[in-house]
């Protein structure tokens, strides 16, 4: 019996039923039985350029469905199977197996015979292959091919054009999957090559005066090159040889030393599966695991090439203590007693562990805070946040589990991001939404390349209105929302007051699913933990009303002397709401400072206790969609995680821990949850929209959000991957670049009263008028540290006489 | 039989005949006229019933390639013809193209009549610079006249007609080729299903067909289907072109209808230059296996050329007398295909780079005879097994030089030199200053 979409074949004897529409070679696989293929990848569109699958097919046909075998051999990963279709492979047809040998051969006469110092060697597809089904000696004997090597196709990932089989996974994946097709074949026949737009390889180049027609909104990395997207070291790893190579591994390790190890990214809310490839205690490369419900078989080249600053030369090894107003390194002993000592004198303390936590590392906080120290301030936002998201947060977040899942993102009817930009801050989402086609609509003053890839709309919305059109929606029976669509609001909803209140009203009046995707890979376990003032684990709320102070609050208060110690986590103060306020405020407070590295906060710590980074322990991460995602200790190491340190540090105050087991955080919430009475959950927040600023004349509104790579603490030590990220610019639109007498190219000035950062313009016609975009914290525009302004903030703009000097960090 | 049966080239000889005023005076355009009365779906059937068989190679019956199309739908539906003659030998769509402009323009018309299209394409080998400024000042004056644009001769049905002119690539007279490229893509062979007919030129249904099959068209819908399959034999109808070239005493275009023998072609052509005898000859094109002088007899129809191992491929008649060195000859081709393959499947791009390194060895007197044997293999690997009938017809020659003249190969690696002097085959004279 067949189900009614399913389709019975026979392949090598063997009866299979697959869904209608699944290839041969897939079907096959269903079957145990590997057809050798290069070009055919399941994520990617068919080509059947190889030829490596070649298949023996017959299918019924005619009236009486007779069996009509097909002249020559078929290519099993672009013809899909019928039914009664009968299969032979090369494991029952002599005619197939022929096939594929003679086209194993062919492969092979123009590869270089360079294996022994391949990166590829030992974990290659063409090697493999030729080891099965190739001939011990070849045949060719003329010159092979040969090109100038390697190629950089960006500052990372590195070309050698003989490997290549020209299978067209990359450029597939490029069109495909993240839409940035920076690399195209070009020329023909046995010159056919992979490039970029090289007028050395292609022996033209486009004149000056049609290159200058080209949209140059299109962005360049620093060296003026085209931008390559967040996404393309992938191609690195589905090339079925060596020809793409990443920069920072090749020739730096053998596939079979290596030991890997499945691990979860750290460097964002997705909680993608990696593979950790070590070898004698060090990371040498990360690759995508395969997840099938979170990232499939992608990741960002943030999550793929960003792990050196695990093991930066900053990295502490010992605590630090500081002594005659040095940090010098200190024995443990003394540094915990230290830091006992500060914690127990103070009268008031409060707790900022930050966002990149583990979930067994938050629960640790929630105790050392609540516990140990008796205090509720508490607060793992460390960057902009409000009271509005705060009760947000546990009104409609916390204690939830999983809720809206990738999979019901991406297939829901519609999908409204409001203070969220799908790519930058969404990095590997914005993948899933692109292969699954999702109807998109931004709220948003232009539309960014996500948007404008995904073939979304853009309602245009000054930063800072988003409440005003959540607000109108809530209200507007008639509005766009359908049942259904999922509205995602993102942490850059702060910055418009009544965001999270309107949002909320807006899905419950048109009945829209409501999902908070933050940037952090820790802020959703840190709230299941109860890292806000007033919310306890599991999402109970603290009906007391002992609530403590937010991250706001807890920096105002040590900056003017009314805190007198913090705890500090992982965390940056050019990250935090007021970076010139929180410098002054850990400036007054005792400051005890768990950190991996010398970090921002270090210098202003009295107390440094090194923790480990996520590749030295094991832990919980729990990912947007409050999936948990635990991941085991790829590294054997010294390091002590935040809890481990935090128990130490309670020790030394006369009290005792109970942490989690690394890895099994889910359950320590979970009895949490079983133990505590009924649950009470945070009332909705009910804040009305603000009013729109009024503008002066040379006054207008920023706009801005942090590109998926920049100067992020996560990404020290990089540099390639910094070479590849796009040049930060300032968008703004015509009238106003007009207003200003300016031309596209020229130099900026975004002022306030702090500073100013100036950049280069790009003039954008899909710009609102009035509005400036600056990325957050690129190289030269650090805009929390410069103007100690964020998005929907008044800034002065005005040109800059060319050569003045960079924007201030 | 009448030997010759001069219909598309009828014209050729007219004074200025590619102005519209001759075309006109010869008749032109009457059929357009004729074809606008009658109801589309009549003009399909016309064709269908006439047998015509595509001229540009494979010989795929027209008018069933147009009923393919599926039902309007009321989204657009395109007619490309298929201008991107580039196989060496064939050459009988350039000197059409040249002559006749009008014969082509009238048939895309009355086939966009018949398909629905109200937008078709001529995709024109971008060489050949000449024939596109000719198509473009014949679309000109056909336009002017109102034979093109709103309204076709006063009626209500409208078409546009471009002329597009490639960049100088083989691949693009593959159809799926031709379309990525007049869509301004790489020219490179498209995943098939869908077909043309489905999904063809932007994702719509799309007839593409070569320049001498829509210029038969008007001729058919002028005299009739029976008057059309008057000629030619049962399977192969009608009247074709047919390209004499190489070392025969008046080379050139002969019209005659299918069927014709290339003994009686030579007849007409003046037989193999003059003191020389016929060696081999390519039957549709380099593509085609060759031919030598045993098969002489065979009709050249579709079917009859298949039965004797061949194709008609595009009538192409090559001639080879015996001066001519098949290993050089062969070489060449191999040169061809080896600079023409599209390079996207494996078979084509690596076997055709190896033939032509182990040809040029050979010719240049450096072969061995474990050569022989790659050139037995690589054939096998390449047929059959590449993405498009380019790649198929490749090693065509090879494969038949070997069967018929395999004792010269052995003679060029036996003796380490080419046995010829390649000036007795020059058809020009070389001066020595």
């Amino acid at each position: 019996m067949t189900a009614p979409d399913q389709v019975t074949c026979t392949i090598d004897g063997v009866e299979v039923a697959v869904p209608k529409g699944t290839a041969i070679i897939r079907a096959a696989e269903e079957v145990g039985i590997m057809i050798p293929r290069f070009c055919d990848h399941p994520l990617l569109q068919p080509v059947a350029a190889c030829r490596q699958c070649l298949v023996d097919v017959a299918s019924p046909a005619g009236p009486e469905g007779k069996l009509r075998a097909f002249p020559k051999p078929q290519p099993a990963c672009a013809m899909t199977v019928t039914p009664g279709m009968v299969v032979s492979t090369q494991v029952t047809s002599p005619a197939a197996k022929e096939a594929q040998e003679q086209v194993a051969e062919l492969i092979l006469i123009n590869h270089p015979l360079d294996c022994p110092v391949c990166d590829k060697g030992g974990e290659c597809p063409l090697q493999n292959q030729a080891m099965a089904t190739g001939r011990a000696a070849s045949r060719f004997t003329e010159p092979k091919n040969t090109f100038r090597k390697p190629l950089a196709l960006t500052p990372q990932i590195l070309l050698d054009r003989e490997r290549c089989v020209l299978c067209q996974r990359c450029t597939r994946f490029a069109m495909q999957i993240p839409g940035d097709p920076f690399i195209a074949l070009q020329m023909r026949g046995a010159n056919q090559q992979i490039g970029r737009f090289d007028p050395a390889t292609l022996g033209f180049a486009v004149p000056p005066d049609e290159l200058a027609d080209q949209s140059l909104s299109d962005p360049v990395t620093p060296d003026g090159e085209p931008f390559a997207g967040y996404f393309a070291g992938n191609i690195i790893q589905i090339c079925p040889v060596g020809a793409l190579t990443s920069a920072a591994y090749r020739f730096r390790a053998r596939p079979f030393d290596l030991v890997s190890t499945e691990s979860v990214a750290e460097h964002d809310a997705n909680g993608s599966t990696i593979r950790v490839d070590y070898r004698r205690g060090t990371v040498l490369r990360r690759l995508s695991g395969n997840d099938p419900v979170v990232n499939q078989e992608w990741i960002s080249d943030k999550d793929r090439f960003g792990f050196r600053w695990q093991t930066a030369s900053d990295r502490l090894t010992t605590p630090l203590l500081r002594r005659g107003g040095e940090l010098v390194p200190a024995s443990w002993s003394a540094a915990l007693a230290a830091a006992a000592e500060a914690l127990g004198q103070a009268a008031a303390v409060g707790v900022l562990p930050g966002g990149r936590l583990t979930l067994e590392d938050a629960l640790a906080y929630e105790q050392f805070t609540r516990r140990v120290l008796k205090s509720g301030n508490v607060d793992f936002r460390a960057r902009p946040a409000n009271g509005e998201e705060a009760a947000f947060l546990a009104h409609q977040v916390a204690g939830t589990g999983l809720g809206v899942t990738f999979e019901e993102l991406v297939n829901a009817p519609a999908v409204l991001f409001a203070g969220f930009d799908p790519e930058d801050e969404g990095g590997i989402l914005y993948l899933r939404l692109r292969a699954a086609k999702t109807p998109v609509r931004a709220l948003a003053p232009f539309t960014s390349r996500a948007i404008r890839r995904l073939g979304g709309t853009v309602h245009q919305v000054a930063p800072g209105q988003e409440a005003a059109f959540l607000d109108k929606m809530a209200q507007d029976p008639a509005t766009e929302a359908t049942a259904g669509t999922v509205i995602v609001v993102g942490q850059r909803l702060v910055h418009s007051p009544g965001g999270f209140s309107a949002a909320l009203a807006a899905a419950k009046k048109h009945d829209a699913k409501l999902v908070w995707i933050p940037r952090r890979a820790g802020e959703r376990a840190a709230l299941e933990a109860g890292l806000l003032p007033g919310l306890l684990p599991g999402g109970r709320f603290d009906q007391a009303g002992s609530a403590g102070l937010d991250v706001n609050q807890m920096i105002e208060a040590a900056a003017a002397g009314k805190l007198d110690a913090l705890v500090l986590g992982g965390l940056e103060v050019s990250d935090l709401p007021d970076p010139e306020l929180a410098a002054k405020a850990f400036g007054k407070a005792k400051v005890v400072a768990l950190n991996v590295r010398r970090e921002e906060v270090s210098p202003y710590a009295d107390v440094v206790l090194p923790v480990a980074p996520p590749q030295e322990k094991a832990g919980t991460y729990i990912n947007w969609e409050g999936r948990p995602r635990p991941f085991p200790q790829v590294l054997k190491s010294a390091g002590l995680s935040d809890a481990a340190v935090l128990r130490a540090l309670a020790a030394k105050l006369g009290f005792e821990l109970t942490l989690a087991e690394p890895g099994q955080g889910q359950s320590a919430l979970a009895d949490l949850a079983d133990l505590a009475e009924p649950s009470v959950r945070c009332p909705a927040p009910k804040q009305a929209p603000g009013p729109a600023p009024v503008l002066a004349e040379d006054e207008v509104l920023l706009s801005t959000w942090h590109q998926l790579v920049d100067d992020a603490a996560g990404l020290a030590d990089e540099p390639r991957l910094a070479a590849s990220a796009p040049a930060p610019v300032v968008r703004l639109a015509p009238d106003t670049a007009a207003g200003l007498g300016l031309t596209q190219g020229e130099l900026v000035s975004v002022a306030t009263s702090r500073g100013r950062i100036v950049l280069p313009s790009v003039i954008d016609p899909d710009m609102l008028e009035g509005v400036v975009h600056l990325p957050a914290k690129s190289p030269g525009s650090w805009v929390l540290s410069s103007l100690g302004a964020a998005s929907g903030a008044v800034v002065k703009l005005a040109l800059a006489a060319s050569g003045t000097e960079e924007g201030e960090k | 039989m009448t030997a010759l049966m001069p219909v598309l080239t009828s014209r050729w000889a007219n004074e200025r005949s590619w102005t519209l005023e001759a075309y006109q005076a010869a008749g032109g355009y009457q059929a357009l006229a004729k074809a606008l009365t009658m109801p589309p779906e009549e003009v399909l059937n016309l064709v269908k019933e006439s047998g015509l068989r595509g001229r540009g190679g494979a010989g795929f019956p027209a008018g069933m390639k147009w009923s393919f199309l599926p039902k309007p739908d009321g989204g657009p539906r395109y007619l490309v013809v298929n201008a991107d003659e580039s196989e060496p030998g064939t050459c009988k769509d350039v000197p059409l193209m040249m002559a006749d402009p009008h014969g082509l323009i009238e048939g895309a018309i009355i086939t966009s009549y018949a398909i629905g299209c109200h937008s078709a394409f001529i995709y024109l080998r971008g060489e050949v610079v000449h024939v596109y400024r000719r198509l473009l000042a014949a679309v000109r004056e056909a336009r002017q006249a109102g034979l093109l644009g709103e309204s076709v001769l006063g009626s209500d049905f409208s078409l546009e007609l471009t002329v597009h002119a490639g960049a100088g690539a083989y691949i693009c007279g593959e159809e799926t080729a031709l379309l990525d490229s007049l869509e301004g893509r790489r020219g490179q062979p498209r995943l098939k299903p869908p077909f043309p007919a489905v999904a063809g030129l932007y994702a719509r249904p799309t007839v593409v067909n070569n320049v001498e099959s829509i210029a038969s068209v008007p001729w058919i819908v002028d005299k009739g289907a029976d008057w059309w399959k008057s000629f030619g034999t049962e399977t192969s109808t009608g009247v074709a072109i047919f390209s004499l070239s190489g070392h025969v005493a008046r080379p050139g275009q002969y019209e005659a209808p299918l069927g014709i023998t290339m003994r009686q072609l030579l007849d007409l052509a003046g037989g193999i230059r003059p003191g020389h005898e016929l060696k081999f000859w390519t039957p549709g094109g380099s593509s085609t296996p060759m031919f030598t002088a045993a098969q002489l007899d065979v009709p050249l129809d579709y079917n009859s050329v298949s039965a004797a191992g061949s194709m008609l491929g595009t009538r192409a008649l090559q001639c080879f007398d015996e001066t001519t060195c098949v290993v050089r000859a062969v070489s060449r081709w191999m040169d061809f295909y080896a600079h023409e393959s599209c390079g996207k499947c494996t078979p084509c791009r690596e076997g055709t780079f190896w033939l032509r390194a182990v040809m040029r060895r050979i010719e240049a007197g450096q072969g061995k005879m474990e050569d022989l044997q790659i050139l037995e293999d690589i054939p096998k690997s390449i047929v059959g097994r590449a993405f498009c009938p380019l790649g198929d017809g490749a090693p065509s020659s090879l494969v038949s030089s070997l069967r018929f003249f395999r004792d010269e190969y052995v003679q060029h690696i036996e003796l380490g030199r080419c046995p010829y002097d390649h000036t007795a085959s020059y058809l020009f004279q070389v001066v020595t200053p």
